[in-house]
């Protein structure tokens, strides 16, 4: 009995020990030399494997960063923290990051784009175009059916019930899934300072593109003439703006006749002008909006009603006496 | 030991007593990781591999401690010890050799360090072929082919069932029953279906 017992104990026992001694060798021998820093960047990312970056997920990301000096900016989603603490474990500069958001270039709901069909498919704007077109007469709009939403990691597409898709700016990490998924490629990624979009996307004349949708761009050209920075042009009968030049003073918006533009600027500061106006009537000549008035030689007045608030007259006024003042502070120079 | 033999090992252990449709064994991963065909067909790679080194590894340890020590008894726990090291060594080695292999096959086989489909081909190993007296060299070459061929059964049943859930997400399937109820009726549609090859004689 006694021998069972000691024999079985053994047994185990030493095999138990043969198994550990294998290990603990074979763990030396095969010893895989694992960068310790591809461990910390992949620690630093986001973790979403959206491959927004680039590379096949985040792993690939920190191997690559490691291995090549990948710019450590390249992580869209993780925004400027990931890309400092990614910089500091490598050693290197952060880079400028520039973080960008998603901008769904069309406005068109249902109460004001004209609808030629009744879609009732499978819910996936990529499934609606294949089965032809679309519900909506605009060839080019939006489908309202979701699939930037369904491919949204960061749950930051919203659609309203018009059947608009919004973009919300606090959630979005400027990944892009979204720009891939659309089937209409109405979704670009831009700057996240860039505060206001043409929402539209028809490249129809203007009375065509009237005539399916009421929030359309007509290209009737009043943002190309009034933009003070030269930041808006017709392509192909549709104002396009050119980030690099906009200045976000939001007067394409205001003089657009189908509100296709959109001025996402909740509110605007108000210009005011002060007792050490001259009266030389500079700031009335560059006002888009027509909002200042006043005698040759006495101080102008601003009508608050009108003024949108862009900051022309402040950067024209010879005796610097104009302020803006309002919903963003108290501000003497802009930018 | 003619071909006969192992024919009748291989249909046996694929079809006639299929690990997971007849025998129930392993049907964690059989549920788990059968919702896309590629990775059934990888975990299957994985498993059939595993499988067939721990037949052998096992038939050695059984042959040549267990049995002159008298301790076979002891064989469970024996092999549990035996096939977690096999595993563990198993995968140093492949992330050492080969890393496209690892990166496909790695993040298997900490799955199956204990699974009890491949501790039950171990069991079944020494039931049917080492303790039944058969020539050492007979019983060593069968007790191979048939974790091979286990492997190769589990396999079968899982890319069918991966197979099967990949049109079902097509199919209108009842709300109640999306997911793992569903596939748990087709579990028991599969094994009803392998039953009929219980009659099946070579």
């Amino acid at each position: 009995m006694q021998s069972v017992v000691v024999t079985s104990v053994v047994a185990l026992s030493s095999l138990a020990a043969l198994f550990g001694a294998v290990l603990a060798i074979a763990s030396k021998v095969f010893a895989v030399h694992r960068d310790p820093k591809v461990l910390e960047i992949l620690d630093a990312l986001p973790g979403a494997n959206c491959g927004a970056c680039g590379f096949p997920g985040c792993q690939g990301y920190a191997e690559a960063a490691v291995a090549a000096g990948v710019a450590p900016a390249a992580c869209p989603p993780g925004g400027a923290e990931v890309a400092k603490k990614v910089a500091d474990i490598l050693g290197a500069e952060a880079g400028e990051h520039v973080p960008k958001i998603a901008v769904v270039h069309c406005i068109g709901g249902k109460s004001n784009a004209v609808q030629r069909a009744a879609y009732d498919g499978i819910q996936d704007c990529r499934a609606a175009i294949l089965v032809g077109g679309k519900p909506k007469a605009c060839i080019f709009g939006c489908l309202s059916l979701g699939s930037c939403k369904a491919v949204c990691q960061f749950d930051a597409v919203e659609i309203d019930d018009e059947g608009v898709v919004h973009i919300n700016r606090d959630k979005c990490t400027g990944c892009g899934a979204c720009v891939d998924a659309c089937p209409v490629g109405i979704i670009d990624l831009v700057a996240k300072d860039m505060r206001v979009h043409v929402r539209c996307s028809n490249h129809d004349k203007g009375k065509a593109a009237k005539s399916v949708c009421q929030v359309a761009c007509i290209a009737c050209q009043m943002c190309v003439k009034k933009c003070p920075y030269d930041a808006i042009h017709m392509e192909n009968n549709l104002a396009v703006i050119d980030y690099g030049k906009c200045q976000n003073c939001g007067i394409c918006a205001a003089v657009c006749p189908t509100n296709a533009i959109v001025d996402e600027v909740k509110a605007r500061p108000k210009a005011v002008i002060g007792t050490s106006c001259t009266g030389q009537a500079k700031c009335v000549e560059v006002c888009p909006v027509k909002a200042i008035s006043g005698e040759p030689g006495e101080r102008h007045e601003v009508d608050r009603e009108k003024c949108i608030g862009c900051g022309l007259c402040m950067d024209a006024c010879p005796s610097k006496s104009i302020n803006m003042v309002g919903a963003l502070g108290h501000q003497r120079d802009r930018g | 030991m003619d071909v006969g033999t192992f024919l009748a090992i291989i249909i046996g252990a694929v079809f006639v007593s299929n690990f997971v449709l007849m025998r129930f064994l392993g049907l964690c991963p059989f549920v788990g990781v059968s919702k896309d065909p590629d990775s059934a067909l990888g975990m299957g790679m994985a498993v059939i591999f595993v499988m067939t080194m721990a037949s052998l590894v096992t038939w050695f340890i059984y042959v040549f401690i267990l049995e002159p020590f008298g301790i076979t008894y002891l064989r469970t726990i024996a092999f549990i010890l035996v096939i977690a090291t096999l595993v563990q060594f198993v995968e140093m080695v492949i992330e050492k050799t080969s890393p496209a292999l690892h990166r496909s096959l790695g993040i298997y086989l900490p799955l199956i360090t204990t699974n009890c489909a491949v501790l039950g081909v171990a069991v079944v190993n020494v039931e049917d072929f080492i303790a039944t007296g058969l020539p050492l060299g007979a019983s060593f070459i069968y007790t191979v082919v048939h974790g091979f061929s286990a492997g190769l059964g589990f396999t079968l049943a899982l890319v069918l069932m991966a197979s099967i859930r990949q049109r079902l997400q097509l199919g209108g399937v009842p709300k109640t029953m999306i997911g793992i109820p569903i596939t748990f009726i087709v579990a028991g549609l599969m094994a009803m279906a392998f039953q009929g090859f219980s009659g099946l004689k070579i």
